[in-house]
């Protein structure tokens, strides 16, 4: 008993160093060097590329129902016969078509994250009449934009098609 | 159609992985892998352990339950202490005590129920030091009582079952840190941060957004959460947040590191009892229920949102609430059943939003006692003991002395393996009935009616299988919740490690009955059928009362909203 208690607390010193500081540094002296900007956060300009943003009026493209507050991340966690769930579901559809955009699945319901960056390829797609006439754009030129952003699923089969929002709005304020 | 090239790409990969990982863990548990030998000896001169030394079944034990008890002091140690010590650059204040207890206690059993939001509570060396660390030892340990047991039925009239701190090591640093080093690697480069960098503050000129990120040593943490089926994220998200689980990649990474060691051990198995038929047999039956779990889950989940389609709205993309784009409903319901079939936890899409038939597959993939194939190593001994149970009730229909792998199973094999199958069911409902019962335990809960219910009953069942996984709109950081689930913990673990290795120690003693006529062959479809039901059927009858006030009713409920 007390030689397996010297063992027990020798064995914790050591692997404290080996797993608990030796590897997530070396990983992060790897991670640092070799790709930097992913390990960073993948941030740019307008914030990060995986994290997602409110964007509001329908002069952009709108993101999933989230809060989009990354100190506080996760899903509602409201279950799939919660009256509050309905009355949240009810309350954004109705938001949505007084901007004059059609409502998607996508941009009612909140993701798992709470920072989803993405929507489906169709969220976008219906979205363009309404971002068109916010922006006195064609819809087929903006039909165009959401077509050149739609990503995944990745090598062709893993997850789901997508498209990031963030990359989309940025592309869509150049657009003339 | 992407969907199932997914699939088709992950049997490959765990085919090779059962294959060939299998194998390495044979070797390296016999000794025989010496590539690390420079770090190897070396850590056996620090503790005092000799390669060469034996331990019996009750020595064994006593060593597992010093080590995770010598854990759990030094992790509740740093929980408590995190603002007097280094990497805390967001000056994160000493844990509360019965978040740090539970906390502690959650990661040396390899459960990572988590009552605390990481981004919010932990620091830096919380991360690392403490929790990271019980990621891998905890894991460690599994396998290392998993081997023993394997060597309980191939050994004969033997007094000891192996050394625990040399199976500890060797399953560490051959094993779990190889496969996370380079896994990490990949995570950094599709997006999974890797930094000792505080928070990060940017802005957006164009839609006036400001947001605070959170960010730290998140993909080394990532990936041995997966490997070693532990499950607890670096923030609350878990896998659904973009900085852990970044794409399409990182999402299917997670799901092979999750499912090889657990299925590979099935191949370790049936080597060093010396039919890999054997083997092949039990991988069958996890096989077979991993596949109904998933199908069940996958076809619930193209249904959609009940509450969405009470709207009118269309939902061609099934259920969306609570799962991210990039992942869709499909590679959702794999993650997370791959992650309740195994004692991981860890989720890619919030459980508690799950349609009820959905949120009922990952409930009750638990309540089978994780066999499908369960966690690395305790997947294997969960399992091993329904075959002896099995067995036995194989040898009640033909009135004859049970056998399984050439040992004779008599009373007190049966007996222990009982215990080590009904102490969950027990823990599990108990305690669900005292949380239903007391105020404190009826606060918990987010939503009401029977989904209220669920989330008690799947916190306690999460728990004491040592998952993890929550619907997690219950309330659980308060002092009740954090103090009962440290019971079923405790009682997941180690009630069952110690029939565990008590089995290990008595097969170890056995000589080997020559094979008869009237043998009951363990490696034929037969036996597979059988192991396959008597899995079924223990969990069913235990827990269909209490599933059924839950899931059953909500599925049952149209058109009713509470």
């Amino acid at each position: 008993m007390l030689l397996d208690l010297r063992r027990a607390i020798t064995a914790s010193i050591v692997f404290f160093v080996i797993l608990g500081l030796a590897y997530p540094l070396a990983e992060t002296g790897i991670g640092q060097a070799l790709f930097n900007h992913q390990a960073n956060g993948s941030l740019t300009a307008n914030g990060s590329e995986r994290i997602g943003q409110t964007w509001d009026g329908p002069q952009w493209f709108h993101g999933r129902a989230d809060g989009d507050d990354p100190t506080a991340t996760g899903g509602s966690n409201l279950g799939p016969r919660s009256k509050e769930l309905l009355d949240k579901y009810r309350e954004r559809i109705a938001g949505l078509e007084k901007e004059g955009v059609t409502p998607h699945q996508d941009l009612v319901s909140a993701s798992g994250s709470g920072v989803d960056p993405d929507i489906s390829p169709d969220a976008a797609y219906a979205q363009v009449p309404s971002v068109a006439k916010a922006r006195g754009q064609s819809d087929d030129k903006l039909r165009a934009l959401v077509e050149r952003h739609v990503q995944g699923p990745q090598f062709g089969f893993l997850g789901a098609s997508h498209v990031n929002v963030l990359e989309l709005n940025e592309e869509l304020a150049t657009l003339r | 159609m992407a969907f199932v090239w997914t699939i088709v790409a992950l049997v490959v990969v765990l085919a090779l992985c059962w294959r060939f990982l299998g194998a390495y863990m044979v070797a390296v548990y016999e000794g025989r892998v010496r590539w690390l030998a420079k770090v190897e000896r070396p850590i056996y001169r620090v503790i005092g352990a000799d390669p060469q030394a034996e331990q019996t079944w009750k020595r064994y034990a006593s060593s597992v339950i010093v080590f995770s008890a010598i854990s759990l002091l030094i992790s509740y140690g740093i929980f408590r202490l995190q603002e007097h010590l280094p990497f805390n650059p967001e000056h994160m204040p000493g844990v509360e005590w019965h978040t740090a207890w539970n906390t502690a206690v959650s990661f040396v059993t390899n459960t990572n129920w988590q009552s605390y939001s990481g981004e919010s509570t932990m620091s830096y060396l919380s991360q690392m030091g403490a929790l990271a660390v019980q990621n891998f030892v905890s894991a460690a340990v599994g396998m290392a009582v998993a081997v023993a047991l394997i060597r309980g039925f191939s050994r004969r009239g033997s007094k000891t079952i192996g050394n625990f701190w040399v199976d500890l090591v060797r399953g560490t640093i051959y094993v779990l840190l190889p496969i996370a080093f380079v896994a990490a690697i990949v995570f950094i480069s599709q997006g999974a941060l890797q930094t000792l960098a505080g928070h990060a503050e940017v802005g957006n000129a164009l839609n006036g957004a400001s947001q605070t990120l959170p960010r730290g040593p998140i993909a080394s943490q990532e990936v041995i959460k997966q490997l070693g089926t532990n499950g607890g994220g670096f923030f609350n998200a878990n896998g659904a947040g973009p900085f852990e689980n970044p794409t399409g990649l990182t999402n299917f990474l997670s799901i092979v590191l999750i499912l090889c060691i657990p299925v590979a051990l099935t191949y370790t198995f049936g080597k060093m009892v010396f039919s890999v038929r054997q083997g092949v047999a039990i991988l069958a039956v996890m096989t077979v229920l991993f596949g109904g779990w998933l199908t069940m889950t996958a076809v619930a989940e193209q249904q959609g949102n009940p509450a969405l389609a009470e709207t009118g709205m269309s939902q061609p993309l099934g259920n969306m609430e609570g799962k991210e784009t990039r992942f869709g409903a499909l590679s959702s319901s794999l993650y997370n059943v791959t992650s309740t079939q195994t004692s991981t936890g860890s989720v890619n899409s919030a459980a508690d939003s799950y349609t009820p038939i959905g949120g009922m597959a990952m409930l009750t993939g638990m309540m089978l006692g994780e066999v499908s194939p369960g966690g690395v190593g305790t997947g294997v001994y969960g399992i091993l003991m329904f075959a002896v149970i099995t067995v036995f009730i194989g040898g009640l229909m033909v009135g004859r002395t049970p056998e399984y792998l050439g040992k004779k199973i008599q009373a007190k094999e049966v007996k222990l393996a009982a215990l080590g199958v009904l102490v969950m069911p027990i823990t599990v409902l108990v305690l669900t009935a005292i949380a239903t019962a007391v105020s404190a335990g009826k606060a918990g809960p987010l939503n009401a009616g029977p989904h209220g219910f669920s989330e008690i009953l799947y916190a306690y069942t999460s728990q004491t299988n040592n998952n993890g996984s929550g619907f997690g709109g219950l309330s659980a950081n308060t002092p009740f919740y954090n103090v009962t689930g440290t019971i079923g913990l405790l009682l997941g673990r180690f009630a069952i490690i110690i029939p565990a290795l008590a089995l290990a120690g008595s097969l170890a003693e056995k000589h080997v009955v020559p094979t008869s006529l009237g043998t009951f062959r363990t490696d034929k479809p037969m036996f597979v059928g059988l192991l396959t039901g008597v899995v079924l059927v223990i969990g069913g009858l235990t827990f269909f009362p209490a599933v059924a006030l839950g899931p059953i009713v909500e599925q049952l409920s149209h058109g009713m909203f509470w």
